[in-house]
């Protein structure tokens, strides 16, 4: 008899894990493939103190946004944090503490910590600020930088598709960040639109393995927002 | 006259060649797309995870899982794939993509680029950008030439880095300049302006191309 991981809600989900002060990853990029319903247990949950890894940080209202509102969060690590006023309010205020990433860099750790490497070298950001107190080397005549990998306590992800094993397909580009998050935690929840039976996937289009995924969630509905709606006019037939 | 934000992106667009991988940044770089030369063939990438952009959608085919790195909602090719983030970048730092394009708040005769931060005012974060300087080997800035009447075309940059001796092209609205390894070269000039106009309104010190001088 195989281990459930279908948790009946995101709640559920949580429940017993989260604990004041740990350190969260959410996937997403701007407000596409982010875990809306994992943020939102997070929230009923009150844990606070949280450090979260996330791209961005959502908008006022949406996304790690919300958590940013309660102030649960206390420290993000991040690329990108433009499109939310309380962020900025809050970091200028000196009442959160933010940890600027390069994009790939960022990603990188999540794989590399994921995978069990420790540390990796990488050209992004020599010379710049974001070096500073950071090892560098050289190698082949030119000049790296070294990064750390990142793990976290939970893990928050949104996928297309699972079954019951875990097994996590994405759609488009709302898979991002998903996969290497999926796999830098040893408790790694997914909030999934589908939930199809054992051998529905074909194994050869699975992107995140089961291994990787602690606890499952069907999302009972799917509210995804568009940040920048941008369309072009059909052509009169 | 200066050149409009069309013919920055325009004059931009000349540096892809057929077959080129490209990054385009957010604002006045995204007007490269509608300006590429007919005869070649590129595929543009966007950080988020995708490859081969198509245009903004019909209205009502939105699709909130396909959107670019600006964040707006986009389409699919016949060419698109599709991948995670560690994969976008691992083109980007493994030298896979050809150019890119983007904005900047300063660059220096050296190459230096700053684009991500103004100490106390602007904490928004470097997203994509510093990866995209150190890892693709053309890098194209599109920027006004001054903001405030300040230059922004300098000896030295004065905001935070975004990397270091990185840019190979900038184009303003009045001109293009080359920065080689032995300086700066102005290389174009926008109609009606001149090499005077663009030393008074440069910082940097720059050489002007012999062609350029012969036909001013």
């Amino acid at each position: 008899m195989a281990v459930n991981k279908i948790f009946p809600g995101a709640a559920a989900a949580l429940a017993g894990v989260i604990k004041d002060g740990m350190t969260l990853m959410a996937g997403g990029f701007g407000l596409c493939g982010i875990p809306s319903a994992l943020i939102e247990a997070v929230k009923q949950s009150g844990a606070k103190n949280l450090t979260f890894i996330s791209n961005n940080a959502g908008i006022d209202d949406a996304g790690l946004g919300v958590l940013l509102q309660t102030r649960q969060i206390r420290k993000m690590i991040s690329s990108y944090v433009g499109e939310n006023a309380t962020f900025m309010r809050q970091y200028l205020a000196g009442e959160l503490e933010i940890e600027f990433n390069p994009q790939g860099t960022l990603a990188e750790r999540i794989r590399a910590g994921g995978a069990g490497i420790p540390a990796f070298y990488t050209a992004t950001g020599y010379g710049t600020a974001i070096a500073e107190g950071k090892p560098v080397a050289e190698f082949d005549g030119r000049m790296y930088v070294q990064e750390r990998g990142l793990v976290a306590d939970i893990a928050l992800v949104h996928a297309w598709k699972a079954d019951p094993e875990g097994n996590l397909v994405y759609r488009k580009t709302a898979r991002n960040f998903n996969p290497m998050m999926a796999s830098a935690s040893k408790m790694t929840i997914a909030e999934v639109e589908h939930l199809v039976p054992m051998g529905e996937l074909d194994g050869d289009h699975i992107v995140t393995p089961g291994i990787f995924v602690k606890r499952i969630v069907l999302l009972d509905h799917v509210d995804k927002r568009i940040e920048q709606r941008t369309v072009r006019k059909r052509e009169a037939a | 006259m200066a050149w409009t934000q069309d013919q920055m992106a325009a004059r931009a667009a000349r540096e892809l060649q057929d077959g080129f991988y490209v990054n385009l940044g957010i604002g006045i770089p995204t007007l490269v797309a509608n300006h590429i030369p007919a005869g070649i063939d590129v595929q543009l990438h966007s950080e988020n995870g995708m490859l081969g952009i198509g245009p903004f959608p019909f209205e009502g085919d939105e699709d909130a899982d396909l959107i670019n790195a600006g964040k707006q909602t986009v389409t699919a090719l016949p060419t698109t794939s599709f991948m995670d983030s560690a994969a976008s970048f691992a083109m980007v730092r493994g030298g896979h993509i050809d150019i890119s394009i983007l904005g900047a708040l300063q660059v220096a005769e050296n190459g230096d680029l700053a684009n991500w931060m103004i100490p106390g005012k602007m904490v928004k974060g470097m997203g994509g950008a510093m990866d995209l300087v150190a890892g693709v080997g053309r890098v194209v800035v599109l920027m006004e030439h001054t903001a405030g009447g300040k230059p922004k075309l300098l000896h030295r940059c004065t905001l935070p880095l975004t990397g270091k001796a990185v840019v190979s092209l900038v184009v303003t609205e009045l001109g293009v300049f080359a920065i080689r390894p032995g300086g700066v070269v102005l290389v174009d000039m926008a109609p009606g302006v001149t090499i005077a106009e663009l030393r008074e309104k440069t910082e940097a010190d720059f050489t002007v191309d012999e062609a350029l001088k012969q036909a001013a």
